[in-house]
Parts: C-alpha cells; structure tokens; sequence
C-alpha cells in the first residue's frame, strides 16, 4: 500500500471540488472494494476523500413514483427497503445474491456501481494486465477466462463488470445522478454509463474525474414478474459465472438485463421482442456477436438455460 | 515402553472418560479469543519489527538483479534479507522446496526477500520497492503434456511401494468377461487453512526460539536447524494452537525461515504470516493427478484384474503423490498391477494434503467401480461387498487386524435408505430437480508412531501432561486429558494438557492420521509409570493397585491420589515405541460414504442434500471431536468433489486463482445434514489405546460418492475433477 493522505467531506459540492484541487484522489465510501485494491497496490490514490458522513444515505419517493437512492446507502439497508422489496423485487434479489451480509452493510449504492473487475490477472501485480496498467497485455486473454466476458470486448480487455445490482439496475432502466467540481449536476442513464473496454480497458464508465456520484433514480414500478437468477460455482459467496434478471409481465413481454458476460450488464431493449420466441432464440440474438474464449463458452448455453429456467418458471 | 504383541484388558478398557463425548477442553479458549497463536505472542517479544516475504514474480527462471535502494531507504525499514547476503542455506529434510531462492527461481511466489520493518504498513509497502529484476527460462507447467516423460520414483518413506504386481494382471484383464478401462483426472488442490502460516522469532545469542505453526514439532526443529545449519539443540519450536493445517503445515515453510532470518538480521524479535495471496504458490499443495484404472471382472461380478496407474509431478526431489495405494489394499482381485510415475512440473512444491495419496486414488477408484458396477448390471453396495476380503489382497498370507467394511456399507445403506435409488440414471426427478444418489468405500491406513509424554502429581491430585503433540483443531488437548483422567482414575477436569513446546518430550506430532492413536499412547506410558510410583509410594504392590475416583485402592485400603505427592511432585515419562505388528497385520480404517444430489435441470448447479458417512476406526477415543473430524472432512470432500481446483497457467507457469475468492471451498449453503456413524471398533493390534486416526478416513470416498451420485441423477459421467456445471450443460436434456 502506498502512503495517501485524508480528508472528510461534509458536502457533496466539497467532495467534488476536493476530488479537482488533487488529481490522483479517489472517494471512499465503503471501501469494500477501494481498500482491499490499495492494500494490493492495485489501486494507489495519493489522497482518499472520505464521503461516509454525506448526507447521501436515504430512500424516498419521487415526486413521478419512483425512488431516489442515495449513493451512501448501504447494499443492506437498500435490499430491505420496503418499497424496493415489493416493487423492485428484482434488485432486492441482486443485492441479496451478492457479496456477504457484512460486506453489504458497508457496501454502498454509488460504490457498488464502481466496483471493479475480479479478473484474476488484474489482481496480481506481477501479471500483464492493460486495465490496471494500460498497454502492458492482457494475461487472461491466453490464459484463465472461464469467468470472463464473452461480448462486447475487444483484444485489450474481456474482464467483466462483477456486479449484482447493477444488473438489475439495467433492467429497470435507473438513472445515475451526479454532481462535478463546478456544481454541475447531471443524470446518466445507467445504459449509457458503462464503457466497452475498446483500446482503454483502464477506463470503465463516462464519469469525469471529479464527479461524485449523489444518488440513483428508479423509475416508476414496473409490475410483472422479477427474477434473479445468479448462477456460481457455489451456492453463495461467489461472483456469477452468469446471472439473469428478468422482469415478466402477462403478455409475454419483458426485460432481461445479464451478469458475467460483459464489462457492463448486458441488455438490448430492441432484442427483448423476442422474447415471445422463447429462451434460445432470445439468447442467440443478445448473444450473436458473443467472442468467447474456449474455456468460457459455455456461459452462451448457460445464458440460454437459465432464461429457460426462468421463463418456464414465469408461465407456471 | 515397548508394544510388541496385542494388547490385553488395561485401565483405558473402563472407558469412564475415554470414549465420552467431552468437549473440546481448549474450547473456551478459542471461543473467547484468548487461544494464542504463532503471530499473538506479542507480549514475550517487547520491542518486536514486522517482517514481509516477497515472491518470486516468474514462474521459472533466475534472479538478475536486486536494487535494495529504495526499499532500504523507506520509512521504517530495518533489515532486507535475500539470498545475497543469508549466509548459506540448505533445505530441510522433509520439503524439497529452497525456501528462499536464488539466485535460481523454482517455482512462482517463491519467497525471494523478507523486508522487516517497525510496522506491517511499512514493510508492506517497501516490498514493493524492492526492484528484482528476473530472467524467465522455459519451464514445465502441464502435467499432461509432460506424462510422457515421468518416470517410475524411487520407493518413498509414506508412499506405497512404486511399482507393484501380483499373479498375471495383464493375462487376467485381457481375457476377463466385463471390463473398465477408463482415465480420471484430479486438480492441483489447496489446503485453504484458516490460519496463515505465521511465525514470531526471536534470537538469544544463538539460541532461536520461534512461535510457529507447524503440525510436526521434531520435524521443525530437524528441518529449522538443518536449514540455517545450526545445532538443533539451539531451536525450539513453539505451536500451542494451529488454526488448521491438513498436511500443509507439516514442518518449516518460508515463514519460518524468513521470520528466524529477518530477526537475525535486524537484532529483534521479528513476526510475519504469508500474505494470502502468497500461500498458494509459495507453499504446498495436494498434486494434480492422471490415473487410468483397469478393472476386470467375471460376470458375477468377482474381480480377478484390478490394475491401477497414476501421473503426477513436482519440482525435483519432490515425492510422488501414492494415489494407487487404495487400490493395493481395499478390494480382492487374484490379478493387481500398481505403477506410480512422476513428472519434473516447475509449479510449487506437491505435498501430503489430507489422506495424501488415498484421497486422490479413491476420487478415481471409486467411480471406476461405479463404472464397473453398471456394465456388470450389479448394485454398487453389492458390487462393493461381493469383492470385500479379509486378508491383505497384495499380500494373501496376512490378515486385516480388523476390518468392517461391509458392515459400514450395510449399515450405511439401510440408514441412508438405499433402495430408493434407481439403477436407471436420470430416474428421480422433483420439478426442475434431478436427483440422484452415490456411494463410494473409503480406506485410509493407520500408521502409528512413537510418541513419548511426561506426567506429574501434586499433593492436590492434579496430573499435568507435557508433550510436544500438536492439536490442529483435532482435539488432540481433549484425548491426551482422557487417557491421562482413564489412566489416573481422575476426571478430566484434575488433568491440565500442554502441547506444542518443543521443550517437551518427542510426540509423534499430527499428521497422516496417526496422532491421535501415537500420542495417547505415549501418554498411556508415562501414566503406566506413574501408576507404579504413586502405588510404591504406598508400599501398595503395583500389579494389585486400582485408581478411581481421585483415588488409589490396594487390598481394602484407599488412598487420595493426590498424597502420593505430599512431599512433592511426582514425576514419569515414558516413550511407547512399537515392534512388528504393522508389518503382521494390515492395519487400516474403513468406511462408507452416502450422498444425495439434486442438480438444477436448466443451469446444471449441483446441490448436495443429503450426506452419510459410516466409520470404522479402531476405538473412538471421543465421538464428539471424531465426529467433528468427520464432518470437516466430508465438507472437504464436497469442495474436492465440485469446485477446488489450483488452475494452472500454463505458459505463464503458476496457480492463477492465488486467493480465497478465486480459489472456492465450500461455504455453509453448500453444506447440507451431515450424518456420521462410528461402528465400535477396538484394535488391539495397534497400541494399548486400541485406536486407530479419523481425521483422514472421513475425506477418502466423499468425492466420488458425489461424482457417483452426480451420474445417477443425470447420466453424465464426469471424470475429471472438479464437477463443474459447465462439464454436464452440453448432454442434460431440458425435459420441462
Ligand atoms: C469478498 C467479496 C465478495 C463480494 N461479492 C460480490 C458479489 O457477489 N456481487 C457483487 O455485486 N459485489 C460483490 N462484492 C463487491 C461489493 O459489492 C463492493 O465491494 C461494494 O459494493 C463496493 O461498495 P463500497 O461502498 O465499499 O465502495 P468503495 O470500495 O468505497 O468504492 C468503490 C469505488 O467507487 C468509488 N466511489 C464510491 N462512492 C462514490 C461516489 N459517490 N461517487 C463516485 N465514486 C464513488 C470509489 O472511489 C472507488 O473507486 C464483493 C466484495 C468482496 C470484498
Ligand atoms: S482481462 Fe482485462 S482485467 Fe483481465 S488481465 Fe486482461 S486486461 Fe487485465
């Protein structure tokens, strides 16, 4: 771990202003994640901004019906939420199959989001590794990839997004409200958050340097039916081989939104009209472009199967 | 003490403490976090630095140069030691790993430096200035690439003999009525201990005395000294808890090397514990294994060729991991062939991981009988019992001391209810739920070893026990107390067990199953020697002198114990040593294991529902921390079964999944009702005790009782390990 130096925060505004006056500084929320990648010197902020005490940890109800999530709060407090719990169901179930209960009491909303990949390469410092050092290689291309992305990456990068939440934060189409250094605030849809790796695998979503995360903004409920479907090596404690969130509604439509594919949860709305055809022709659309390894292949099938799954479960 | 014909009725035949489910008595201890282990000792070592092990950052290949300059001038930073400036080191006489490299590299995350710092933070953080720069040369990372060149090793001290043949195996195969020749493979394995290898040193002049955490106290102090090249005289080893070992803390390891050189180096106490991203590469692990088993029968299901081959590697010097030794002993068959090959692999050292050898050889024995027993159209239980023996199959003329195999497999069926299973795979199904059940034999030998204690009196009737035993989580402190309690005629709570000090007699130490049945043993000497002072002290005639109640009868007189020692102490050590008996008989430990699996039709997760494990395992010196062992060991056994595996990369050359997110064990939703059943069982052959080791017997079987299982709900055969849901999405039909 490298030396860093401190400071708490005590408004958003400060935060972001704090994160532009010293380039090379991160934000600590839980620090589930942050702490653990310094300690491995990953991750080598010069200076921690400590956003713990911002007043970013509520729930409340949007004036068009839907929910405003602060960024602090916790992944536990999020799960069992009332509200959430009986109208967005699906991210109940996502936050639940993630991580272990201690983590998702540190465990925040924004930080959750931010999380970064659990390639086993990126992990180790003495492995090439283009995200964690750019243009040095990518160790996992030839080498161990049964966990790793099978679409939308390139030659530099196909590590995934490991999220839960953000998976179902996908299929209920929430919004990412931030604020800059200048007092700016701005709201990103989640589709539009994440970047593909590309040529910069290092550069993950569209936030600018000092832009804080304030809250994220759910959508009036749905209805229908919700699934999340995390499928692991283990039956807990793990992260996705592949994951499926799914939202069903009577007609036979839907949305379905994927986990442990891609560097981002992985939807396509136009695609979701096929979901009428059944699982594998839904699959083989999503998936067309899919460019698996040949030890992670089978999560195309595994995708395939578990909509199964789900859908059979849905019509039942 | 010598034992050299079977023993007759003793004191510990009263069973009034031996053989009740006591708890452990070191338990409050751990429960309330006042157990010290190896990186507490804080307190005794006022003034002490951190140390730091860095790896080797290539997989094989050499050091060209170590720039020390920015590490050695970072904040805090007391001591840098490399093989630069160690002074030489050898290496012990159990691992074959150089525990610090150079300038030559061996294997990945070898330890090259240890950096002592006045803080952790800072010895951590200077690690990462330490710039070694490295030559890669090509090395050899994958077994099955290499097994062409593995050759027959040289008979090893554990092991089987390497290569075995009796009758005419080949004849016999060749011309037998149903036969199995198949391949299985099993992965490089972790022990995932709790507890990371830590070690607290400290010089005086040059005596070194160290807190550690090994399994083996006289093979430490052996190996520490043979490696630093210094008297063994001057070590002493101190391990009073282990939070888990399973064979990869037999002896010294690059902690302890590093902790001794690091204090050395900076003139102070020094503590370190491997990272645990470091643990993987660094240390031990259980070998990756191919084995082709040959499997011939007659139509009634008699085997009369049963052949067994396995590969696997290590670096050079390294042992062979015995993975036929099961199949020499468990199953008659007039035909037998048995060959052991090792590769050079350039990965860390391959090393004893629970049942070494057994735990391996049963993963693929057991699904080859499986295999045979479908193509013979006989029930796997009957397969099994048709071909049990009672003498020594490799070698006729000797017999099983006891051998309850077929009551384990009887019993276990009847409890598990057996007969619900379908011979037809596939059969069972509960919604998107296909269910199947499996069964696998399990034996694993019973070694025993000399083991020697000390016990003493005082006036108040207490008996304190000294040995350098270890207690790894087993419950080595809560037997050693019974048999000290049975053989005194006290309960448990006037007897005070201290282990794990080198300072103390020679123990047999944990490790192969043998340390419960060694080192009661031991303690039994040193108590039949006391029993003979405490009755002379009386005048009372040794033979004719009863102990009960805190109390010594002769004749119609009675006397406290305790008075023995009114003028002070008593003292008595003795040392049970042990004569042929291993070689007369076969001494083994058997068992049965029963598995029900539920594996999800659409995404092919398996899920363990039901397990049983049926034990024989000479007398149970306490069911409550034998049945723990059990238990632990079947879990293990589901981890072995569907998800541990040490993936090799294999031009880079080293364990990728080098933590415990990427590397799994089970975790508690994996673990379903565990059932243990201990048949009564006392063998007098073995030791006064009559008891033989657990630990080991309740892992061997479980993973192909799995695999077993597995195939019975879905018609898919997975032979290579771990069994994996990608390995069943391609054939299980969605049958909604
Ligand atoms: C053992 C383990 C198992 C896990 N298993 C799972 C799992 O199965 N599924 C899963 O989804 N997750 C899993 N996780 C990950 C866990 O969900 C994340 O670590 C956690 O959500 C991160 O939240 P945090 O608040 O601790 O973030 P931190 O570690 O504090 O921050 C993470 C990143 O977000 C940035 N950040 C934080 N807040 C803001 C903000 N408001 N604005 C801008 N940037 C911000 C930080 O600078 C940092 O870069 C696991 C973690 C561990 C350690
Ligand atoms: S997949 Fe991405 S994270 Fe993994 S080694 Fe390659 S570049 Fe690094």
């Amino acid at each position: 771990m490298k030396s860093f130096t401190y400071e708490r925060v005590h408004t958003p505004a400060e935060a972001a202003a704090a994160a532009a006056r010293m380039p090379g500084s991160k934000f600590l929320a839980g620090g589930t994640n942050l702490l653990d990648l310094m300690k491995l010197q990953i991750e080598t902020p010069v200076h921690l901004i400590d956003i713990g005490k911002l007043e970013l940890n509520k729930i409340e109800h949007t004036s068009s019906g839907g929910l405003r999530i602060g960024a602090l709060l916790s992944n536990t407090d999020l799960a069992s939420d009332a509200s959430v719990r009986r109208d967005y169901q699906i991210l109940s179930r996502a936050l639940l199959a993630g991580a272990s209960g201690q983590l998702r009491n540190k465990a925040t909303t924004a930080g959750n989001l931010l999380q970064r990949t659990r390639c086993p390469y990126f992990y180790d410092t003495n492995q090439p590794c283009n995200k964690r050092v750019p243009g040095s290689g990518c160790a996992a291309i030839n080498g161990y990839s049964r966990q790793l992305a099978v679409i939308g990456s390139g030659d530099a990068c196909i590590a995934t997004h490991p999220s839960d939440m953000a998976v179902a934060m996908m299929a209920l189409d929430a919004t990412i409200e931030t604020v800059n250094p200048k007092g700016k605030v701005r709201s990103i849809p989640i589709a539009d958050f994440y970047r593909l790796p590309g040529k910069t695998p290092h550069i993950e979503t569209v936030l600018g340097k000092a832009e804080l995360i304030t809250s994220v903004i759910l959508p009036p409920p749905t209805g229908g039916m919700h699934f999340y479907h995390k499928v692991r090596d283990r039956s807990s404690y793990a992260f996705a081989l592949v994951s499926v969130g799914a939202i069903l509604q009577n007609d036979g439509s839907g949305r379905i939104a994927l986990g442990g594919v891609a560097a981002k949860p992985w939807r396509s709305e136009s695609i979701e009209k096929l979901l009428p055809l059944g699982s594998k022709a839904f699959t083989e659309k999503l998936l067309a472009k899919a460019r698996p390894t040949h030890e992670n292949a089978f999560k195309i099938k595994l995708v395939e199967r578990t909509l199964e799954g789900i859908l059979k479960e849905g019509r039942s | 003490m010598k034992f050299d014909k079977p023993a007759g009725t003793n004191p510990i035949d009263q069973m009034k403490v031996i053989g009740k489910p006591l708890d452990r008595i070191e338990g409050p201890l751990k429960t309330t976090g006042t157990a010290k282990y190896a990186y507490e000792y804080n307190e005794l070592n006022k003034g002490h630095a951190y140390g730091y092990v860095v790896g080797a950052a290539i997989g094989k290949g050499r050091i060209d140069s170590i720039n020390q300059y920015a590490a050695k001038n970072a904040p805090g930073v007391l001591a840098i030691v490399t093989y630069e400036n160690a002074g030489p080191l050898q290496k012990g006489k159990f691992y074959a790993d150089k525990l610090l490299a150079g300038p030559d590299i061996d294997h990945y995350h070898q330890a090259v430096a240890v950096i002592v710092a006045e803080t952790f933070e800072q010895a951590r953080s200077a690690a990462a200035l330490l710039k070694i720069t490295y030559t890669r040369v090509k090395g050899s990372f994958d077994l099955e690439a290499v097994k062409d060149s593995a050759i027959t090793p040289q008979a090893g001290q554990f092991g089987p003999p390497p290569q075995t043949e009796l009758g005419d195996f080949e004849g016999a195969f060749a011309t037998a009525a149903v036969k199995l020749d198949e391949t299985y493979t099993t992965p490089d394995q972790s022990h995932a201990m709790m507890e990371p290898h830590a070690a607290f040193a400290r010089w005086n002049g040059d005596k070194l005395t160290c807190w550690c955490s090994i399994q083996q106290l006289n093979w430490g102090v052996r190996d520490l000294a043979n490696v630093l090249g210094i008297p063994k005289e001057n070590v002493r080893l101190i391990s009073s808890f282990i939070g888990g070992g399973f064979g990869g803390k037999g002896t010294v390891l690059s902690d302890i090397v590093a902790a001794s050189l690091g204090a050395r180096a900076a003139g102070r106490p020094v503590k370190l514990t491997l990272q645990r991203p470091l643990i993987f590469n660094n240390t031990t692990h259980r070998p990756a294994t191919i084995q082709r088993i040959r499997i011939g029968a007659a139509t009634d299901g008699t085997i009369t060729a049963i052949g067994h081959e396995s590969w696997s590697g290590n670096i050079a010097g390294g042992r062979t991991e015995s993975a036929t030794a099961p199949t020499r002993s468990l199953y008659a068959g007039a035909n037998r062939m048995s060959h052991l090959r090792l590769a050079v692999l350039d990965l860390a050292e391959g090393n004893a991981m629970r049942a070494p050898g057994e735990a391996s050889g049963m993963m693929a024995l057991e699904i080859a009988m499986d295999e045979m027993a479908e193509k013979l159209k006989i029930d796997p239980v009957e397969f099994r019992i048709h071909n049990d023996t009672q003498v020594d199959p490799s070698n006729p003329t000797r017999n099983f001391s006891t051998r309850q195999l077929v009551k384990c497999l009887r019993d276990g069926a009847e409890k598990f209810n057996w007969k619900r299973r379908q011979a037809i795979p596939g059969s069972i199904r509960e919604g998107k739920w296909l269910i199947g059940i499996g069964v696998a034999s399990a034996i694993r030998g019973a070694p025993i070893t000399k083991s020697a204690a000390r016990v003493r009196l005082d006036k108040e009737g207490m008996i304190t026990v000294e040995t350098d035993m270890t207690d790894i989580g087993t419950g080595s402190y809560t037997i050693i107390g019974q048999t000290a309690a049975e053989m005194m005629g006290v309960n448990i709570e006037k007897v005070i067990v201290k282990l794990g000090d080198s300072a103390f007699p020679e123990s047999s130490g944990s490790g192969g199953q043998w340390g419960a049945a060694s080192s009661t043993s031991g303690v039994y000497a040193a108590c039949v020697k006391l029993r003979e002072s405490v009755a002379r002290s009386f005048g009372f005639d040794p033979e004719k002198t009863e102990f009960s109640d805190g109390k010594v009868h002769s004749g119609n007189r009675s006397v406290a114990l305790g008075d023995a020692a009114k003028t002070g102490d008593l003292f008595a050590e003795d040392e049970m040593t042990y004569g042929e008996l291993s070689k007369q008989y076969a001494q083994d430990t058997f068992g049965a294991h029963f598995v029900e699996v539920a594996v999800n039709m659409y995404t092919c997760e398996i899920r363990v529902r039901r397990m049983l494990a049926v034990c024989q395992a000479g007398r149970i010196l306490n069911p409550k921390s034998a049945r723990s062992q059990v238990v632990g060991a079947m879990t293990m056994g589901v981890g072995a079964a569907l998800m541990e595996d040490l993936v090799v990369d294999k031009s880079r050359g080293f364990f990728v999944n080098h933590d415990l997110a990427g590397y799994k064990v089970p975790v508690h939703a994996d673990i379903p009702y565990q059932e243990v059943i201990l048949l009564d069982d006392v063998d007098p052959t073995m030791s006064p005790m009559k008891a033989k080791g657990i630990g080991e017997l309740g892992l061997v079987g479980v993973a192909a009782a799995i695999a077993n299982a597995v195939y019975n709900a879905t018609g898919v055969r997975v032979r290579d390990y771990p069994i994996t849901l990608d390995k069943l999405l391609d054939t299980i039909k969605i049958n909604a």
